[in-house]
């Protein structure tokens, strides 16, 4: 299919795994939905843009930056690294965010666009900034709301970074503000330091579509945003949504995006026409995903099949183009008396249901921990470290390992240390929903 | 070659009727319990042969057809061939040919061990041509002149109808000679005729589309509703966009009459999908007679594609038979190449990476009825079962298992009853495929000296009628000019018995040569060696 519009545009397939082999009177359908998005446009610096990008850096400028100082100069010089890595073309600016966001460039109200003139601008303009003041990040992301509204672009994408918590504002006012913000930009969140809330900043992640993560030592800033900002001008494709086709009579379960990480899109649907719903999945480079759909579907006798879920890859309607259906796959479902059949677990689907165990885990044991809840935290802890070792999640493990002392991880066996550093504690919390993919054996 | 398929639909055409027992409003009316639509739709109105002498006089004006439907039952069936008046002069006495035979051994059919021996007796060598040039072999189906087809009178008092004891049952009077499948039109009082499935069609609908769509069903023009809610539309993808139900596909119920031979293969009732195959073709000896061929193949589930499995293999035997007889190749022979070549297929499916599990796999049994001789040849659990047109002969089985249960028979380890009731017994020991230890076609050949109906099918029908006489109580009586009613009627009991497993079945009548009547019967007849003229290969 031609489209002259955009050569780049990255074609998508969806494939889809599961066992559609149900026993009499059951109802849960499991699938793996892996949507892929290939053949875009790659990272290439220095090609014009068109002005599908737009990307607002939201940095830090609260007083705790400067203690210690490195933190202040990282952000600063990450900026700037992040703003080199603009391709031409792209618009952006800069944010220096206390209680109050101030525009730092291009400023009034605008945003600049990338070349070579305007970045060295924009780095001029970083040289200026210092910390002072509180940490209010609603009005960071409605500044950056308001910057992005006025791009036509269709990719608008920011990049936040803290160090602190959001002292300065009432949390409801952050999650009314991202409620807001939701669907209209995506953003990336990163912590700097250790003196930031997790919850806060994958809250932020999540609720935009974007990553988050924590970048414990200040000096690994540049090479963190450089990256980020790649990511995003690799985008081609935005506002794609998963749409799920369910028939009469079924409910949806959940939807969660389980791989490159889990997100719980269950509550994020959009009724879409008779049936159908949409659940958002931000933009698109060069990548895949996977989502773990469970539809509870009405019960029908041995021998019928039923389609339990079409699942499609929508771009909605934009810029005068209309909307369109990128791929789709079905998750279907087959009652059969072959208990052989029926009883079997697709791997992929018992693959994904341990990764999102993991997570869970990971996340219920540190809360149990900071509670002083040491057994359910050395449970919950084991269980995670089992799960990171029968899925052959390595890098979970591994930070598993600095916050338990492992016995025996096929079975399950660990001990609380004592002692945890903050930065370790942090990033196990907030890098818990990463997942790995299935092994091809 | 004419494919019949079920013509319109009436579920989806018509208001829903109380007891139909696939079209429903919603899904779960596809699959109703056996029990409660066969309390509705006795579906097999068999007349029970043994009480029911041969007519004495058969070729009866369709006047007297209609008058004898009441008097003498079993009389009507009219079987319009040379076969029918034959049978008058044995009608006292039970066992022309075969019969004669069975009656000596009754329990012939059931005891594989005297199977295993009585080829061998007569084993010298593949009879060649017996009997050179039937100048006119005399198909009773070919002539079609089926007494109440065009005679009898639209009210449908036929001796099928009479001699369905429940009274009921007056058959569809449009009908032509074999398809069954309109509601009798404007007879509200008539209760659904001898359709095997009851009066509703389930498959209609899909069929309305699926023969224009060919091979992708999915490609059908929007705008079908949905056969099991009725309230949605088919997308293109043949699932409903309401309900989400699966449409029927083209071969959860095919359908082909093709002069002297009819099959039919269904899904069954619990089987997601048709898995069973089967092929049927005719063509002419070099002599000009006529040849016919049913094959019928039976996808092993366990294995990988077992439904590609079967359509390859049926497909692939029927080639070559077609190709075989034409040019004069013992019909033996033919079918032992036939099923190599078969295998041959079904291999062909097989993934290349060594060691790939499952490979598709599927049984296989087929007949051949050419120059007065009857083919049998199979690998697997499907079977060929023989019923006489006079049911007073007894019919046999003319087939022995590849099975767990036959073998532990044959091996003299097990009783028939315990073999059969054990969980291993429908384990098949012979199939196609590309992991199938030794290949070992077994093939029969059969001089019957009386007509009747030679029965193919898989499992999924024999599971409901075992014995030779199950088969042809099941049979109706005038399986010989009626070949696709009757499969269709053999097909609806295995549903109305649960429909566990697909269920194909081919019915190839036989008529005997005519120049051998009355006289080479009469002495070939009771006189004969009392084992009719079988000969098995040794296997190759």
């Amino acid at each position: 299919m031609a489209n002259f519009a955009k050569p780049s545009a990255p074609r998508f397939t969806v494939d889809v795994y599961q066992n559609e082999f149900l026993p009499e009177g059951g109802r849960d359908v499991h699938a793996i939905v892996t949507v892929t998005a290939t053949g875009g446009g790659s990272v290439t610096r220095g090609k014009p843009a068109d002005g599908t990008a737009a990307v607002v850096i939201m940095v830090d400028c609260s007083g705790s930056m400067e203690y210690p100082a490195e933190k202040m100069r990282g952000a600063r010089e990450a900026t700037a690294a992040a703003v080199d890595t603009l391709r031409d073309g792209t618009a952006f600016a800069v944010i220096a965010g206390t209680h109050v966001a101030k525009e730092v460039y291009p400023g009034r109200g605008r945003l600049a666009v990338a070349d070579p003139a305007t970045r060295a601008q924009a780095k001029e303009a970083l040289r200026g900034l210092s910390a002072g003041g509180g940490t209010a990040i609603g009005t960071w992301l409605r500044l950056a709301d308001g910057l992005l509204r006025g791009s036509t672009a269709a990719i608008r994408h920011g990049i936040l970074l803290t160090d602190g918590r959001n002292e300065h504002e009432e949390p409801a006012v952050l999650r009314a503000t991202l409620d807001a913000c939701a669907g209209r930009f995506t953003c990336d969140a990163r912590g700097v330091g250790t003196d930031w809330e997790v919850k806060e900043v994958t809250g932020i992640a999540s609720a935009l579509l974007g990553s988050a993560d924590i970048v414990a030592d200040p000096a690994h800033l540049t090479e963190d945003f450089t990256r980020m900002m790649e990511n995003v001008m690799g985008k081609e494709v935005a506002d794609v949504s998963l749409r799920l086709w369910t028939p009469v009579g079924a409910e949806i379960q959940y939807v969660k995006q389980v791989a490159p990480s889990v997100r719980d899109l269950t509550d994020r649907r959009t009724d879409t026409g008779p049936r159908a719903g949409d659940y958002p999945t931000g933009s698109w480079g060069d990548e895949s995903r996977e989502y773990h759909v469970c539809v509870r579907v009405p019960g029908a006798a041995v021998g019928q099949e039923m389609l339990a879920s079409r699942a499609t890859m929508v771009r909605p309607a934009a810029n005068g183009e209309p909307e369109a259906v990128l791929a789709q796959g079905l998750v279907r479902a087959v009652w059969t008396n072959d208990v052989a059949a029926s009883t079997a677990i697709n791997p992929q689907v018992a693959h994904y249901t341990g990764q999102a165990e993991l997570a869970q885990a990971i996340q219920q044991g540190l809360e149990a921990r900071k509670m002083g809840d040491v057994d359910g935290a050395t449970a919950k802890l084991g269980r995670a470290v089992q799960l990171a070792s029968v899925s052959g999640n390595a890098d979970t493990a591994r930070l598993l390992s600095k916050v338990v002392d492992v016995v025996d991880a096929v079975a399950g066996t660990v001990r609380l240390k004592a002692k945890v550093a903050d930065a370790d504690e942090m990033t196990l919390e907030t890098r818990s929903t990463q997942t790995v993919r299935v092994k091809k054996s | 070659m004419s494919m019949h398929r079920l013509s319109g639909c009436p579920s989806c055409a018509e208001p829903l009727e109380e007891g139909d027992r696939f079209c429903g409003l919603c899904g779960y009316a596809l699959t109703p319990s056996p029990a409660a639509a066969s309390t509705d739709h006795p579906t097999v109105p068999i007349p029970p042969a043994p009480s029911a002498p041969p007519a004495p006089a058969a070729p009866a004006p369709p006047a007297a057809v209609a008058a004898r439907a009441q008097a003498a039952p079993a009389g009507g069936y009219g079987i319009p061939s040379p076969a029918g008046s034959q049978s008058s002069p044995g009608a006292g006495e039970p066992a022309p040919g075969w019969g004669s035979v069975a009656a000596a051994a009754p329990t012939l059919v059931g005891d594989p061990a005297d199977w295993a021996t009585a080829p061998a007796q007569h084993q010298p060598e593949p009879e060649p041509d017996p009997r050179p040039s039937p100048a006119e072999p005399s198909y009773p189906g070919a002539p079609r002149e089926n007494p109440y087809g065009t005679g009898t009178p639209p009210e449908g008092a036929s001796s099928w109808g009479a001699a369905d004891p429940a009274g009921r049952g007056a058959p569809d009077p449009a009908d032509g000679p074999e398809t069954r499948h309109d509601r009798p039109g404007g007879d509200a009082g008539a209760s659904p005729d001898g359709t095997p499935w009851g009066a509703e069609n389930p498959y209609g609908n899909a069929y309305d589309s699926a023969p224009q769509a060919g091979a992708a069903p999915g490609a059908a023009p929007g705008g079908k509703t949905c056969v099991a809610c009725r309230a949605g539309h088919v997308d293109t993808d043949g699932y409903c966009e309401h309900c989400g139900h699966a449409q029927p596909r083209e071969r959860d119920h095919v359908e082909e009459e093709l002069g002297s031979v009819a099959a039919v293969s269904d899904r069954g009732l619990r089987h997601h999908r048709n898995e069973d195959s089967f092929a049927v073709s005719a063509t002419a000896l070099p002599d000009g007679s006529a040849a016919t061929v049913a094959i019928v193949c039976d996808g092993v589930s366990s294995a990988s594609r077992p439904d590609e499995a079967s359509a390859a293999a049926a497909g692939a035997a029927n080639e070559a038979l077609l190709e075989a007889l034409p040019r004069g190749a013992h019909p033996q022979e033919a079918m032992h190449e036939a099923i190599l070549a078969a295998a041959a297929a079904v291999d062909a499916l097989a993934p290349e990476v060594p060691g790939a599990q499952n490979a598709p796999a599927c049984t296989l049994v087929g007949a051949v009825v050419s120059g007065g001789l009857l083919t049998i040849g199979w690998v697997g659990d499907s079977r060929a079962y023989w019923v006489p047109d006079d049911r007073a002969a007894l019919p046999r089985r003319l087939t022995e298992d590849d099975s767990w249960a036959a073998q532990m028979v044959a091996a003299g380890l097990m009783g028939e009853a315990e073999a059969y009731a054990d969980v291993r017994a429908h384990a098949i020991t012979g199939w196609l495929g590309a992991d199938a230890y030794d290949l070992e076609p077994h093939t029969a050949i059969f001089k019957p000296d009386h007509p009747g109906v030679v029965v193919v099918c898989t499992d999924g029908l024999w599971n409901y009628a075992e014995s030779a006489r199950e088969m042809a109580q099941v049979l109706p009586a005038d399986a010989a000019v009626r070949p696709l009613h009757s499969a269709q009627v053999l097909v609806g009991h295995a549903l109305d018995g649960g429909g566990h497993d697909n269920i194909t079945v081919a019915v190839v009548p036989f008529a005997t040569q005519p120049e051998r009547e009355p006289g080479a019967a009469a002495g070939a007849g009771p006189a004969a060696p009392p084992e009719p003229e079988v000969e098995a290969r040794p296997q190759v």
